[in-house]
C-alpha cells in the first residue's frame, strides 16, 4: 500500500512511475475527472475522424439479426470504390428491434445511427449518404459532439424516445467504444478510478466508499455490495477469493452479456477494484458457456489489460497482485446460487450449502470470497472514479443509482434500458418501450425472472425499486423484463416458469424437489383439454387447486435455497392477479387468451375457405388437407395448435375456439 | 461423425497437466467441443488423467445440462426456450420442428443430419423467438419459417454431397 501518495503533488505520471509501468498507461494518475451524466454527451473523439468509419453492431443481437450478412454487403459496397473506410465491429446501444444497426462516421460531421440495415438495405443507404443524403427512413439519430458539425434535419439520438428518459452510467461506453480496444476505454477515463485506489485509497477506505454510495448487488439479493466486501476485509486468510457471477441464469434477461461485450474492461476495473478492497489475489469470472461471444471478448481485454500492467504482478507499481481466471458455467440455473456455484469452481456438482458459514467468511477452497455480479462491479469504477455521493445522487432513499434492464416480450422496442432507480414502470413500458404493438392490450410485465412475479396494469405506475417492488409480490430481481399482452396466458405463463423451476432444482431438498414436480403437475392438469381426461383427472384438477396454497409455502418455508424459496412466486402471483383466468381454465375448460394447446381447437371454415392452399404449405405438422381450390380441413390429432394457418389465411377461414 | 475408439485427448490433457478436481468441467467441456460428447472412452482418459473415478465424473457430468452422452447430427439445432422467447410462441417453433424432425429434444434424426436440444436462453431476447443450427442465430422464426430453415439445411447438405 502506497498510502503516502497524494495526487495534488504528483502532477505528472512520469514522476510517479518510473519504468514499471507501460507507456499506453502511464497517464494513469489520479487527477480531475471530468463528469459524464448525459450518455452520448460527449461523442467518441477517440474516432479518428479523419477516415470515414463505419461501425456495426457485432454483439449476439446483432449478429442474430444479420450483422454479418450487412458487414460483408458494406465489404462488398466499398470494393469497387476509391473510398476505403474502416470498418469496425462494437457492443451494441442496446436497442436490439432496431438490429442491425450500423453507423456511420464521415470527416467534420457526427456521427450518424442507421437501424434495421439488412444486407439488402446497407447498400443504398451508404449509396445516399455519398450524395450527401440522410436515408430519413432507417436513421435513428446522430450522436452529439462538441466541435463538430451536426446533420441538419436530423435529431439528435439523446432525444430519442427510447434513449431519452434513460441515464446510463453502466451503458455508458455500450455500442460506443471498440470493446476489442483498451486503449478506447482508456481514453475514456478507463482505469483511472484503479489508479485513483491503488495510490491514494486503503481497502479500507474503499469498501467504506462502496458502502456510502449505498449500492446494493445487482444480481437479485440487493445486499450492500460494501458492507460484504467489509466482512471478507476483516476476515483474516491467507487466500482470499473474489468471483464475478456471469451466470446470468434468468431466462429472458441480458444486461450483463451486453456489458461484457460492449465494454468488457469496465467489468475488469471493478472486479480489480473489488479483489483490491477485500484483499484477494485471485478472482474468478463465472460466465455462462451460452455466451461465446462475451467470453472471446471478455479473454482478448484480459490480455490486453496484463499487457498493460492493469493485471498480474505489481499492478501500476502499487504492489497489489491480481491474477483472473475465467470459468464456464455448464448449464445450470442452479449455479448462480454462490453456494453452487462455488462448488462448480471447484469441479463439484453445483449444489447449494446451507449458509452459515457466508461465503464471505469460508467460500472457495474454504477461503472467504465475496461474489458480485456483473453490473454490482460495472458500477465500481464510475463510484471510485466520481465518488459515493455522485452515485448517490441517483436513484431513492434506499435503492441508489441506476438499474439496467432487459426488456423484451410483447413490446415495440426490445433492448437495454438503464434508468435512474425509482422510475415508475410505465415510463420503461410506454415511453422507452414504445408500448405494445399491433394495437394489443397490456396485461403484465414479469420482473425478477423466475423468481419474480408480473405487475398487472392496475401497478403500471409503480415505481421501480428494491423495496417498492416487494409491495405488489414482485421483486428486482437481475433485471429481465418480459412484457406480456392480451394474447398471453397467465396460466400458461406460470406453467412454463415451474417447468423451468422443476427442471432445475438441484434435487437436495424435497419440497423443492417434489413440490415443484406437484406444482407442475397440478398446472398441467388446468390447461389439459377434455379429450385427454378421465373423472379421476377432474377430481385431481380440483383438489389441486385446494391444495396449491399450502403446497406454495410449504416450498417456500423449507427449501435450502432461493431457488426453492422462490419457487411459488410465479404461481402465487399470476394467481394473485389473474384469478380469473384460472377459473376460466378450471371451470369453463377454456383458455381466454387462446394459447394452451389442449383448449383450444383449430378448424376451418367451409363457406369461407377458397382453397388457397396457403395454410397447408405453412403447416409444419401436415395437419391440413386438402387440394388447391377444394375446400381444406384440419386433422385434429395432427394439429399442433402453432396458428400458422390463422396467420396466413387471408380469408379469415381458420378459426380458433 | 467418426466414432473414435481411444480418443487422442492429449493435446487437451496438456492444457491441464496437474491432477486438480479444478479442472474437470474444463476438461468436460474441451472434450465435448472438440468430439462434440462425451464418450465412455473420454470418460475413461479423463479419469486417469485427473485420477477421479468414472462414476464421480459421470456424476458431475449427468448435473450439468451442458453435457451429452450421444453424438450430435450434423446439423444441431438449439431452440431458445427462456421466457421471453415463451411469450413470443418458442413452444410453437419447438413443436413445429419435432413435427418436422419426428424427433424429440435430446435426440438425433435417424440420418443424422439433424439433433435438437433445448436452452434456457441464448441472451438474445429481444429478438425472440430464436433458434441457432450450428451456431448460426435465426431470430424472429415462426412455425412457418422452421419449415423453410429446416429445407434450407437439408439443401445445403444435398449439395454438400453431390459435391
Ligand atoms: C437460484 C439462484 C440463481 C441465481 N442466479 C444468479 C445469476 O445468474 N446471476 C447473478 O448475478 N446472481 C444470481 N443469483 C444471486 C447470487 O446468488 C448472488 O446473490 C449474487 O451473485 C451476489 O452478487 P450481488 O451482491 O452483486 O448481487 C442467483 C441466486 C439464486 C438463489
Ligand atoms: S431449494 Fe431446490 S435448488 Fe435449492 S438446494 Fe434445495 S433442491 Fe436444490
Ligand atoms: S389459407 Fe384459408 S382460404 Fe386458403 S386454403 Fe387455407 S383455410 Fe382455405
Ligand atoms: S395450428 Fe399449426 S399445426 Fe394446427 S393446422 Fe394450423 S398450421 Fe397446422
Ligand atoms: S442489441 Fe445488444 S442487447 Fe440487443
Ligand atoms: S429468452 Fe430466448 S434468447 Fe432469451
Amino acid at each position: 500500500m502506497v498510502d503516502h501518495f497524494d495526487p495534488a503533488q504528483h502532477e505528472s505520471a512520469d514522476t510517479f512511475y518510473p519504468e514499471v509501468i507501460h507507456p499506453k498507461v502511464a497517464h494513469l494518475m489520479p487527477e480531475s475527472y471530468q463528469t459524464q451524466n448525459s450518455f452520448f454527451a460527449d461523442n467518441p473523439s477517440d474516432i479518428d475522424a479523419t477516415v470515414p468509419t463505419i461501425l456495426i453492431g457485432a454483439g449476439t443481437c446483432g449478429l442474430s439479426a444479420g450483422a454479418p450478412d450487412t458487414r460483408q454487403a458494406v465489404e462488398n459496397y466499398f470494393a469497387d470504390s476509391d473510398l476505403k473506410p474502416r470498418l469496425i465491429d462494437v457492443g451494441c446501444i442496446g436497442l436490439c428491434s432496431e438490429e442491425p444497426i450500423m453507423e456511420v462516421q464521415l470527416s467534420g460531421k457526427n456521427r450518424l445511427i442507421f437501424g434495421k440495415v439488412t444486407a439488402k438495405k446497407a447498400a443504398t443507404i451508404l449509396k445516399s449518404l455519398e450524395a450527401g443524403e440522410v436515408n430519413s427512413k432507417h436513421c435513428l439519430g446522430q450522436h452529439r459532439k462538441s466541435g463538430e458539425s451536426a446533420w441538419d434535419d436530423v435529431p439528435f439520438i439523446d432525444e430519442h424516445p427510447f434513449f431519452r428518459p434513460q441515464t446510463r452510467l453502466v451503458l455508458e461506453h455500450c455500442g460506443v467504444i471498440d470493446p476489442d480496444d483498451i486503449d478506447e476505454y482508456l481514453k475514456r477515463d478507463g482505469y483511472q478510478a484503479l489508479a485513483k485506489a491503488l495510490h491514494t485509497v486503503t481497502p479500507a477506505e474503499l469498501c467504506k466508499e462502496v458502502e456510502l454510495s449505498g449500492l446494493r448487488g445487482r444480481g437479485g439479493g440487493g445486499f450492500l455490495s460494501g458492507k460484504k466486501w467489509t466482512f471478507a476485509l476483516n476476515t483474516p486468510a491467507d487466500h482470499k477469493y473474489m468471483i464475478c457471477n456471469a451466470d446470468e441464469g434468468d431466462p429472458g434477461a441480458f444486461m450483463d452479456r451486453a456489458v461484457i461485450e460492449g465494454d468488457p474492461h469496465r467489468l475488469i476495473e471493478g472486479l480489480i477494484l473489488a479483489s483490491y478492497g477485500i484483499g484477494a489475489e485471485t478472482a474468478y469470472i463465472y460466465i455462462r458457456a451460452e455466451y461465446p461471444l462475451a467470453i472471446e471478448r471478455l479473454k482478448t481485454a484480459l490480455a490486453q489489460a496484463t499487457e498493460y500492467g492493469l493485471l498480474g504482478d505489481d499492478i501500476l507499481g502499487s504492489g497489489f497482485n491480481l491474477h483472473i481466471k475465467i470459468k464456464k458455467g455448464a448449464g445450470a440455473f442452479v449455479c448462480g446460487e454462490e453456494t453452487a456455484l462455488i462448488h462448480s469452481i471447484e469441479g463439484k456438482r453445483g449444489m447449494p450449502r446451507p449458509r452459515p458459514p457466508f461465503p464471505a467468511v469460508s467460500g472457495l477452497h474454504a477461503s472467504p470470497s465475496v461474489i458480485n455480479n456483473v453490473e454490482t462491479l460495472a458500477n465500481i469504477p464510475y463510484i471510485v472514479r466520481e465518488g459515493a455521493s455522485a452515485f448517490n445522487k441517483y436513484g431513492t432513499d434506499t435503492s441508489k443509482g441506476t438499474k439496467v434492464f432487459a426488456l423484451s416480450g410483447k413490446i415495440s422496442r426490445t433492448g437495454l434500458v438503464e434508468i435512474a432507480m425509482g422510475t415508475p414502470l410505465r415510463e420503461i413500458i410506454e415511453d422507452i418501450g414504445g408500448g405494445i404493438p399491433n394495437g394489443k392490450q397490456y396485461k403484465a410485465v414479469q420482473i425478477g425472472g423466475p423468481s419474480g412475479g408480473c405487475i398487472p396494469t392496475q401497478h403500471l405506475d409503480i415505481k421501480v425499486d428494491y423495496e417498492t417492488l416487494k409491495t405488489v409480490g414482485a421483486m428486482m430481481g437481475s433485471g429481465g423484463l418480459v412484457v406480456m399482452d392480451e394474447d398471453t396466458c397467465m396460466v400458461d405463463v406460470a406453467t412454463f416458469f415451474m417447468d423451468f423451476i422443476q427442471r432445475e432444482s438441484c434435487g437436495k431438498c424435497i419440497p423443492c424437489r417434489e413440490g415443484t414436480r406437484t406444482m407442475l403437475g397440478i398446472l398441467k392438469d388446468i390447461t389439459r383439454g377434455r379429450k385427454s381426461e378421465d373423472g379421476v383427472d377432474a377430481l385431481d384438477r380440483f383438489k389441486g387447486i385446494m391444495y396449491m396454497d399450502r403446497l406454495a409455502q410449504v416450498i417456500k418455508d423449507t427449501s435450502l435455497c432461493g431457488l426453492g424459496q422462490s419457487a411459488p412466486n410465479p404461481v402465487l402471483s399470476t394467481l394473485r392477479w389473474f384469478r380469473d383466468e384460472y377459473e376460466a381454465h378450471v371451470f369453463d375448460r377454456k383458455c381466454p387468451a387462446g394459447v394452451c394447446p389442449e383448449l383450444v381447437t383449430y378448424s376451418i371454415l367451409d363457406d369461407k375457405c377458397n382453397g388457397c392452399h396457403a395454410c397447408a404449405t405453412q403447416c409444419p405438422s401436415d395437419a391440413i388437407l386438402g387440394t388447391k381450390k377444394n375446400v381444406h380441413h384440419i386433422i385434429p390429432e395432427n394439429c399442433i395448435a402453432c396458428g400458422a394457418c390463422i396467420a396466413v389465411c387471408t380469408k379469415q377461414a381458420v378459426i380458433k375456439e | 461423425m467418426e466414432h473414435l475408439i481411444i480418443p487422442d485427448l492429449d493435446p487437451i490433457l496438456k492444457r491441464y497437466p496437474d491432477p486438480n478436481r479444478e479442472h474437470l468441467i474444463p476438461l468436460l467441456q474441451d472434450v465435448q467441443e472438440e468430439q462434440g460428447y462425451l464418450s465412455k472412452e473420454s470418460i475413461g482418459v479423463i479419469s486417469r488423467h485427473l485420477e477421479v473415478s468414472p462414476a464421480k465424473i459421470y456424476g458431475v457430468a449427468t448435473f450439468y445440462n451442458q453435457f451429452r452422452f450421444s453424438p450430435l447430427g450434423r446439423y444441431h439445432i438449439m431452440v431458445c426456450r427462456g421466457t421471453a422467447c415463451h411469450v413470443k410462441g418458442s413452444a410453437n417453433v419447438l413443436a413445429a420442428i419435432c413435427s418436422g424432425l419426428k424427433i424429440q429434444p435430446g435426440e438425433t434424426t435417424r440420418d443424422g443430419l439433424f439433433s435438437l436440444e433445448v436452452v434456457a436462453c441464448i441472451g438474445a431476447c429481444g429478438l425472440a423467438p430464436l433458434i441457432s443450427v450450428n451456431g448460426e442465430y435465426h431470430a424472429g422464426v415462426t412455425p412457418a419459417k422452421i419449415k423453410r430453415i429446416l429445407n434450407s439445411y437439408r439443401k445445403r447438405e444435398e449439395i454438400h454431397a453431390n459435391g
